[in-house]
């Protein structure tokens, strides 16, 4: 297995994620020797920081909480001052596995994002009733605009090359369901290459996803809503070098 | 109309102009802000003044009651500068957010150089 480039820079947004920050970044130091980790501390109020930078990564600390999509644009403005090529998201709850970021980046060779989906055959991830139902639709749409074959289009797990840097440094949008569908959009509306790779998901170490049928429904309603709003904008092209 | 309401037009009018030219003067209240309200107190007080200009105004619209053409109109001012607002608020939470990610950027430098924090070590030589 050929060891990441170096210039990959893997972005942990962390809200009160002290129970398993440590063990998500000892884990990933483990797995992918020498990788850079930066945490983006998104107004946490526990000792996310402090477990971080005992673990060796660097920690952006956000003055306030801004959501996944603010703390990720955070992060790809980061990638662009230091110098990183690419950005793996991977959420600080451990339900990633980095042993999959290898894949990830072998495939930014022809395209731009990268996302590792839960529903390409790898893994038992159980998703039912109007949740499944609710990604299968926007799965579909998103396919559509991309036009690749996409199964999982609200994985928070993603490999960004450089061109998706770029362009999400500027526009990572910091709305309900941003960070993944909108950003999408926006990846697709500016030109960039979309596509995935199968991963297993493993259960969170901390925190419960939800599962209760009102509440997911009233994903689906917000979900349709940010995506129809998403489709409406204007597009947005890659910034050129420089602007900043 | 009795003198009573009147002349209670009038002066609620007239207080309404008084209070958006203080502010303005003050420069509590941008220009920007402040032209929707100026409007709206200066049509008080020409309806307050002339009460004829707004049963004529009703008449010619064909809204029956003149009293619903104020609430009318009073709703569409309130409308439109609430969504003055809401836009404005959209365009100050987007530069807060710049601030912010600007000031965890300085906040990463300023402790590294401080040495609070450390720079990744080089991948030539990886940690044991």
């Amino acid at each position: 297995m050929p060891s990441p480039s170096p210039k990959t820079l893997i972005v942990l947004p962390a809200f009160n994620e002290a129970g398993s920050v440590s063990e998500v970044l000892r884990e990933i130091a483990e797995v992918l020797p020498g990788i850079h980790c930066l945490v983006v501390n998104d107004g946490s109020t526990d000792d996310t920081r402090r477990h971080a930078i005992e673990a060796g990564a660097t920690v952006l600390d956000l003055p306030f909480n801004l959501g996944v999509g603010g703390a990720m644009r955070a992060g790809f403005k980061f990638a662009v001052v230091h110098g990183y090529d690419n950005v793996v998201q991977i959420d600080a709850d451990g339900q990633h596995d980095p042993r999959n970021v290898p894949a990830l980046i072998d495939q930014l060779a022809s395209a731009d994002i990268v996302i590792g989906a839960r529903f390409a055959g790898t893994g038992d991830y159980g998703a039912r009733g109007p949740r499944l139902w609710a990604m299968i639709v926007l799965a579909k749409v998103i396919s559509r605009i991309s036009r690749v074959r996409l199964t999982d289009v609200t994985s928070g797990f993603k490999a960004n090359g450089p061109r998706a840097v770029a362009l999400f440094a500027e526009h990572f949008p910091a709305e309900y369901l941003g960070d993944t569908l909108e950003a999408l959009v926006i990846a697709a509306g500016a030109g960039l290459r979309i596509t995935q790779v199968p991963v297993a998901m493993r259960a969170r170490q901390a925190g419960n996803p939800s599962h209760r049928p009102i509440k997911a429904a009233v994903y689906l309603g917000r979900a349709c809503i940010a995506l129809v709003f998403a489709l409406m904008r204007p597009r947005l092209s890659i910034p050129a070098e420089g602007t900043r | 109309m009795s003198t009573g309401t009147y002349i209670l037009g009038v002066v609620s009018a007239l207080i309404a102009l008084f209070t958006v030219v203080e502010l303005l003067r003050r420069r509590r209240l941008r220009e920007r802000h402040a032209v929707w309200w100026f409007a709206a107190a200066l049509l008080a007080l020409v309806l307050g003044v002339f009460p004829a200009t707004l049963t004529w105004l009703a008449e010619l619209l064909g809204v029956e009651v003149p009293t619903n053409l104020i609430f009318f109109v009073s709703i569409v001012i309130l409308f439109l500068v609430n969504l003055q607002h809401s836009s404005e608020l959209t365009g100050l939470e987007d530069k807060t957010r710049v601030l912010a990610e600007e000031s965890a950027l300085q906040k990463v430098r300023l402790e590294r150089l401080e040495g609070r924090q450390h720079p990744p070590v080089d991948d030539s030589c990886p940690e044991p």
